[in-house]
Parts: C-alpha cells; sequence; structure tokens
C-alpha cells in the first residue's frame, strides 16, 4: 500500500470512532422505556460531604419505600448518585453525566444552592425535573429575568425568609443593635443569605458596622475578626457552611470575640464544631426535637436504618423525594412534562412541615431556631412565614 | 519606539511604581493613625502568618541553593506535617500519654506537642529524602525543566493520593489542638495567643538552630559549598549526594513544624492545604533572593506582612492578589530579590 491509502484508512478509522463515540455518548439508539430513573446529585466529596451523606440517606430511604409498595406507576425507582461537590463546574458535569448518559427524568438535588443553579440551567432545555431538596437561594428557581423555570422546584424555604428570621431573631431575642457580618463571595447562598439578613436587619433599626468578605479559601481571617473585635459588635453573622463556620468562629474566640453567633441551615452538620460556636444560634428547617408524630416516627426509622440522628439535609431529602414520587403517582406517567403540573398544585405532607408551593415553585414553611450549647444543638423556637 | 532596554525599567514604568508605592503606604499610614491599636493587633496578625511561610521558604531556598530546583511538592511536605500531627493527637494520643504526666499540667502538653512536632519533623524528613532518591536524583543531569516538571508531578501525586479514601480522603477534618488555648489582652484591643506566641518562638528557634546547622558545622560548610560550585566541591572530597539529601531532609523538617504550627492557628486539614501556604512561601523565598536564606526569613515576614495588612487595611478579597502584585514590584525593581545575587557566568 502506499502512503495515501494508509492514510485514507486512518481517517475512515478516526471518523468511524468519533461516530461511534457520539452515537453511545448522547444514548440516542438506546431504547427508550419509561422507567422511573431518578438521580440524586449532592455533595458526596469535597467541603461538605456530610451534607451529601444524609442527602442520599434520606432520599434513598424514600425510594426503597416506594419500591417496596411496587415503585411509582408500575415501575420501579432506579437511581443513580451524582456528586458535584458543591461546585458549579462538577455540578454541571454531574448533571450532564447522569441526564444524557445514565437517561434520568428526574433530580433530586443539589444542596448547595451553588450547585443547583447550573443544574437547573442544564436540566430545564432538557426536560428534566429538579427538585431541590435544601437550596435556598431565590436564583434556583428564577432564571435572570425573574420568570419562573417549569422544571426547577425546591423543598425548602428560601433565603429572603431565612435571612430575616436570622435577623429578626438577632434583634428581638437577642436585643442586638450591631451586626457584624461575614460572607463568602464567591457562594451564592452565603452572598444571598447575608445579604437578605443585612437589609432585615436593617430594616428593623439596627446597625451592620462590619461588613467584610472572604474567598472559598481563606484560612486566615485574623486580618478581618481583628477588624470585627474591634467594631464591638452585639452579634455575629456567619451565613456559611459548617467547615468554613467552625474555622472563623474558632479563630473568632482566639481574638476575644465572644458576642452570639448567628447562622444559616448551612451549619446544620455532625462536623459542625460546636465547641467554637458554642452559645450560638441558627435558622433550620426542621428539628428532631419536634413532637410531631410525623418526625418523631421518621427519627425512628432513619435511626433504626442508618444508626444517627436524621439532621435537617436527609429530611429535606426524604421530603423532596417523595414529594416527586406523589407528584409522579398523581400524574399517573412517569413524564416530567406532565408531573410538573401537578407537582406545582401539590399539597404534601412532609416530615419538615405541609408544603404547598408558591407561583415560583418555591413552599410556604416554617423556620426553627436552633441553639448550640454546651456542645449540644438543641430547639429553641418556631418562625412562621 | 524605543524600549528602556537592559535596563529593565524605563521612566513611566518607575512613576508608576513609586506611586503605587506611595499609595500603598499612604493607606497604611492612615490606618495606623485612626486606630493604632488596630494596627498594632494587624501587625502582630502579620508575623504570625510570617513566621509559618518562614518555616516553609527555608526548604524552597536551600533545596535551590545547591540543587537548583524548586521543589514544588514542598508544600506538600508541609501537609504531611499537619496530618501527621492530626494522627499523632488524635488517633495515637501522644499529647495525652501517661508519660507525661510526669512534667505536670502546664509542662506536660508542651513536652507533648513538641515530642508532636518531633515526629512530624522525622515522617517529613524522610519522606522527601526518599522523594528526592526516586524522583529527584535520577534527573539531576537532565536539562531543568525535567527536574521542575517531575516536582510539579510528585506535588499532584502526593495530594491526589493523600484524597483516596483509604488515606486521608478529600474532605476537610477538625485538628484538635495538643494544648489548650488562652487569649489574653496585655493592651485594651490587642489579643495574643498562646498560640501566637509558641509559633514566633518555636520559628525563631528554628531559624536559629538552622543557622548554626548551616554556619558552625561541617555539614554546614558542605552545604554551602556545593551551593556555590558542586563540581569542585565533590573534587574536595565533600560527598555531594549526601550534602543533597541531607538538605532536602532539613527544608522538609522545617516544613513539617510549619505544618504543625499552621494546622494549631488554623485548625482544619484538608489535603490540598499545602498548595496556597507553598506558593505563597515559595513567592516570599523569591522576593528574598531564592537561595538566600536570611533573604527567605526577610521575604516570608514581609509576605506575611503584606498579605495581612492588605487584607485589613485595602480588600480582604484581593489581599493575595495585592501581596502578589507586591512581589511583582520588587522583583521588576530588583530581579534577583532583596538578598539575592546574580548568578555569575562561570568561566
Amino acid at each position: 500500500m502506499n502512503k495515501r491509502t494508509i492514510w485514507i484508512i486512518v481517517a475512515i478509522v478516526v471518523l468511524l470512532a468519533i461516530a461511534a463515540a457520539v452515537v453511545i455518548g448522547t444514548g440516542v439508539l438506546r431504547p427508550r422505556v419509561a422507567l422511573a430513573k431518578v438521580a440524586i446529585v449532592a455533595p458526596m466529596t469535597g467541603d461538605v460531604s456530610t451534607f451529601g451523606l444524609s442527602t442520599k440517606n434520606g432520599a434513598e430511604m424514600a425510594f426503597e419505600e416506594w419500591n417496596a409498595k411496587g415503585g411509582v406507576n408500575g415501575a420501579k425507582i432506579e437511581w443513580v448518585v451524582g456528586d458535584d461537590r458543591c461546585d458549579p463546574q462538577e455540578a454541571r458535569n454531574a448533571a450532564n453525566k447522569v441526564i444524557d448518559q445514565d437517561g434520568v427524568k428526574f433530580i433530586v438535588g443539589a444542596v448547595c444552592s451553588s450547585a443547583s443553579i447550573p443544574i437547573s440551567d442544564v436540566a430545564n432545555p432538557k426536560k428534566v425535573l429538579q427538585i431541590s431538596p435544601t437550596s435556598t437561594n431565590p436564583q434556583v428557581t428564577l432564571d435572570k429575568d425573574g420568570k419562573v423555570k417549569p422544571y426547577t422546584f425546591r423543598a425548602c424555604f428560601i433565603d429572603p425568609f431565612q435571612g430575616t428570621v436570622g435577623a429578626q431573631f438577632a434583634l428581638n431575642t437577642l436585643g442586638a443593635k450591631k451586626a457584624a457580618v461575614l460572607k463568602d463571595v464567591g457562594n451564592d447562598y452565603v452572598k444571598g443569605l447575608a445579604e437578605y439578613f443585612e437589609a432585615a436587619f436593617k430594616a428593623g433599626g439596627g446597625e451592620v458596622v462590619v461588613s467584610e468578605a472572604y474567598t472559598k479559601d481563606d484560612t486566615d481571617f485574623s486580618a478581618i475578626l481583628a477588624k470585627v473585635a474591634s467594631a464591638q459588635p452585639d452579634v455575629l453573622y456567619l451565613p456559611d457552611y459548617y467547615n468554613k463556620v467552625s474555622l472563623i468562629a474558632k479563630q473568632a474566640k482566639e481574638k476575644g470575640i465572644n458576642v452570639p453567633m448567628v447562622g444559616g441551615d448551612g451549619w446544620d452538620s455532625p462536623d459542625l464544631d460546636l465547641e467554637a460556636v458554642d452559645g450560638g444560634f441558627f435558622t433550620n428547617h426542621y428539628s428532631p426535637e419536634d413532637p410531631r408524630p410525623a418526625v418523631q416516627d421518621f427519627v425512628k426509622r432513619y435511626k433504626e436504618k442508618y444508626g444517627d440522628v436524621p439532621d435537617a439535609l436527609a429530611t429535606l431529602a426524604y421530603d423532596a423525594a417523595n414529594m416527586l414520587l406523589q407528584a409522579m403517582s398523581d400524574a399517573k406517567v412517569n413524564d416530567p412534562s406532565v408531573v410538573k403540573d401537578y407537582l406545582k398544585k401539590i399539597k404534601f405532607e412532609g416530615v419538615s412541615g405541609t408544603i404547598t408551593l408558591d407561583e415560583n415553585n418555591n413552599p410556604i414553611k416554617s423556620a426553627v431556631i436552633l441553639q448550640v450549647k454546651d456542645g449540644k444543638v438543641s430547639y429553641k423556637e418556631t418562625v412562621n412565614p | 519606539m524605543k524600549t528602556s532596554g537592559k535596563k529593565g525599567l524605563g521612566i513611566i514604568g518607575r512613576v508608576v511604581i513609586a506611586l503605587l508605592a506611595l499609595g500603598y503606604a499612604y493607606i497604611l499610614l492612615r490606618g495606623l493613625i485612626d486606630n493604632p491599636v488596630l494596627f498594632l493587633q494587624q501587625v502582630i496578625n502579620g508575623f504570625q502568618l510570617g513566621f509559618v511561610y518562614a518555616l516553609i521558604a527555608l526548604g524552597y531556598t536551600m533545596v535551590y541553593g545547591i540543587v537548583r530546583l524548586i521543589n514544588f511538592a514542598h508544600g506538600d511536605v508541609f501537609m504531611v506535617g499537619a496530618f501527621v500531627s492530626y494522627f499523632a493527637v488524635s488517633y495515637y494520643g501522644v499529647t495525652r500519654l501517661k508519660v507525661l504526666e510526669v512534667f505536670g499540667s502546664t509542662l506536660g502538653p508542651v513536652v507533648g506537642t513538641g515530642l508532636v512536632i518531633l515526629m512530624a519533623m522525622a515522617v517529613c524528613s524522610a519522606m522527601a529524602v526518599t522523594i528526592e532518591r526516586v524522583a529527584y536524583k535520577p534527573l539531576r543531569n537532565a536539562p531543568r525543566i525535567s527536574a521542575l516538571i517531575t516536582a510539579i508531578a510528585v506535588s499532584f501525586f502526593l495530594e491526589y493520593f493523600a484524597s483516596l479514601d483509604f488515606v486521608f480522603t478529600s474532605n476537610f477534618i477538625i485538628y484538635e489542638r495538643p494544648f489548650d488555648l488562652i487569649v489574653w489582652s496585655p493592651i485594651p484591643g490587642v489579643t495574643i495567643s498562646n498560640i501566637m506566641v509558641i509559633i514566633v518562638v518555636a520559628s525563631i528557634l528554628f531559624l536559629l538552630f538552622l543557622q548554626y546547622i548551616v554556619h558552625r558545622t561541617k555539614m554546614g560548610k558542605a552545604m554551602r559549598a556545593c551551593s556555590y560550585d558542586k563540581p569542585t566541591a565533590r573534587l574536595m572530597g565533600i560527598d555531594v549526594d549526601q550534602v543533597i539529601s541531607f538538605t532536602f531532609a532539613l527544608g522538609a523538617a522545617l516544613a513539617g513544624a510549619g505544618g504543625v504550627l499552621y494546622a494549631i492557628a488554623y485548625p482544619q486539614l484538608i489535603v490540598f492545604m499545602g498548595i496556597m501556604p507553598g506558593l505563597k512561601a515559595f513567592v516570599a523565598a523569591v522576593l528574598g533572593g531564592i537561595g538566600n536564606i536570611p533573604g527567605a526569613f526577610v521575604g516570608s515576614l514581609i509576605m506575611g506582612q503584606a498579605e495581612v495588612l492588605s487584607a485589613g487595611y485595602i480588600s480582604t478579597t484581593m489581599r493575595d492578589a495585592i501581596a502578589f502584585t507586591i512581589l511583582i514590584i520588587v522583583l521588576i525593581v530588583k530581579p534577583t530579590g532583596l538578598f539575592g545575587e546574580p548568578e555569575g557566568q562561570k568561566v
């Protein structure tokens, strides 16, 4: 053979390989079955891995319970788990993978708002229904023009409410007049929650004496905390996730800052450093001490299955999965474009409360305030919308 | 248009740099005048950071001085030191050993912490010597870029191997301090913690120890000889391989100690924790003149101050950008660093 023939053969082989990759990759030729294929997308590894584990546990418990009763619309629920590491890029990759390669039509996820937002951008055009258990930033269900994303829902309250609850608690119950707020500018959830808190705190007559930003990878907060100590606030608002909060709180105590610290649902983790945030409070979605039978029964079953008391992440994942399956069952078909309409008008009795959705696909729900004292997290009060 | 040529800096460049420097100095001066107590606190914070960076920077500078290699894996040696101390304190309870009760309740934790630091130093030295033998020695006579790429590869290998689930996992780990925190306020508004004191004292001790080794021992003399001229040192009867291994071990021991101290100050471990401090320490070493030991120390202190003062007075989110910009400007004005000498042409 001469050189030209060899090149032609090589070119043909390469083109065939590309074609094969495209076909397999996009699953164009795969037979379409009306299964109930769901994905759980959560931060299984990375900074907030306890969130991922709890979410997976809660959702899986719901799936297994439904499967024991025959599945949904006659099909057994099959699920895959995607890892978004609470990172926007990883979330996008995970969403693409579960939709294109695994062929899911429903996603329970993500946990972090910064991950849920890119997932909703991927899922909506592909008509894949997404319900986030715990993402609280309003931008998850609303696009940039303020219009509702038709395929995106959530099972938790949103940050404008959470920030206001935190601010009013600080003003009324703690009697704070001056607040210091520290936020991670790169994280939608933290930034949003901080902004809503500041707005509500100022509206309630308080003064935000320090409002400082830091970046995700910062470990040394001595400079910022020196400024905070110098301003002598009555309360320190740390709306970040438990890993950063543990670090900041520890350094705050070292700088002699002994005022109560208040935070958001990102604090809810067994890995929160309770000694560092001792004397603090945080807003959350549910408390395992809630005497309602639905809660106690769920706590008991979760403990039997997994050995731990469920945190809000697990509870909301359980509720979100059940909401989804309930809507699918009401719709009588496992087709997202039909299910979404049933989800929109659902009235769901969940462990975390009664859930109905407003016009932006956001639940109208109460918040609880939990207190950290002496190495324990205990229930303080409930705030209704 | 005629460029400024070999002199490096035209009139415009000089004016711009002078203006930036004046602006920065003005902002700091304003801060000092407005609230001198806060300024003092920030300076103290800067020293804490600077001394930890110094321990890491010394390793970079010593290795470069002798082998002309920028050991990018050095930051990860720092990380390993921190993790070793975590295992020593939390898993094996080294600081709670019965044998330490001999020393009493105040001296006991001190001795315990010292033990933990020594363990970290030992493990890191051993690791660094292994890395040197396995990865760098075979490339001793290869082009420098090959060794550089290998160093980067070793760095990634250490990080990602450690992030596997059966090793350290890629999650954050809360670090339990080997001793309790004590905070006191000598002047109202200025808070000092025993951690800060320990970091500064330990760093100074290590630095003095290093100075002693480099200037008062035979091995130190051999190290200095190798850094001037390796072939001639070999001709003089110095076992260059041994000197190089010793240098790596010494640098790694310091980085390991630095890792323990950093973990005590910022008690959260993750396998990627060595990247940023390693990078900043490297920058500090270059700032002071790479290959120059006092230079690395001074560079690190400057870096620590630049970072904390920029965070405190200019912008908390741009702290790194400003600190690195300072580096760039210093290098433009003095390309070999503050104390560095240009590598002369050898005839």
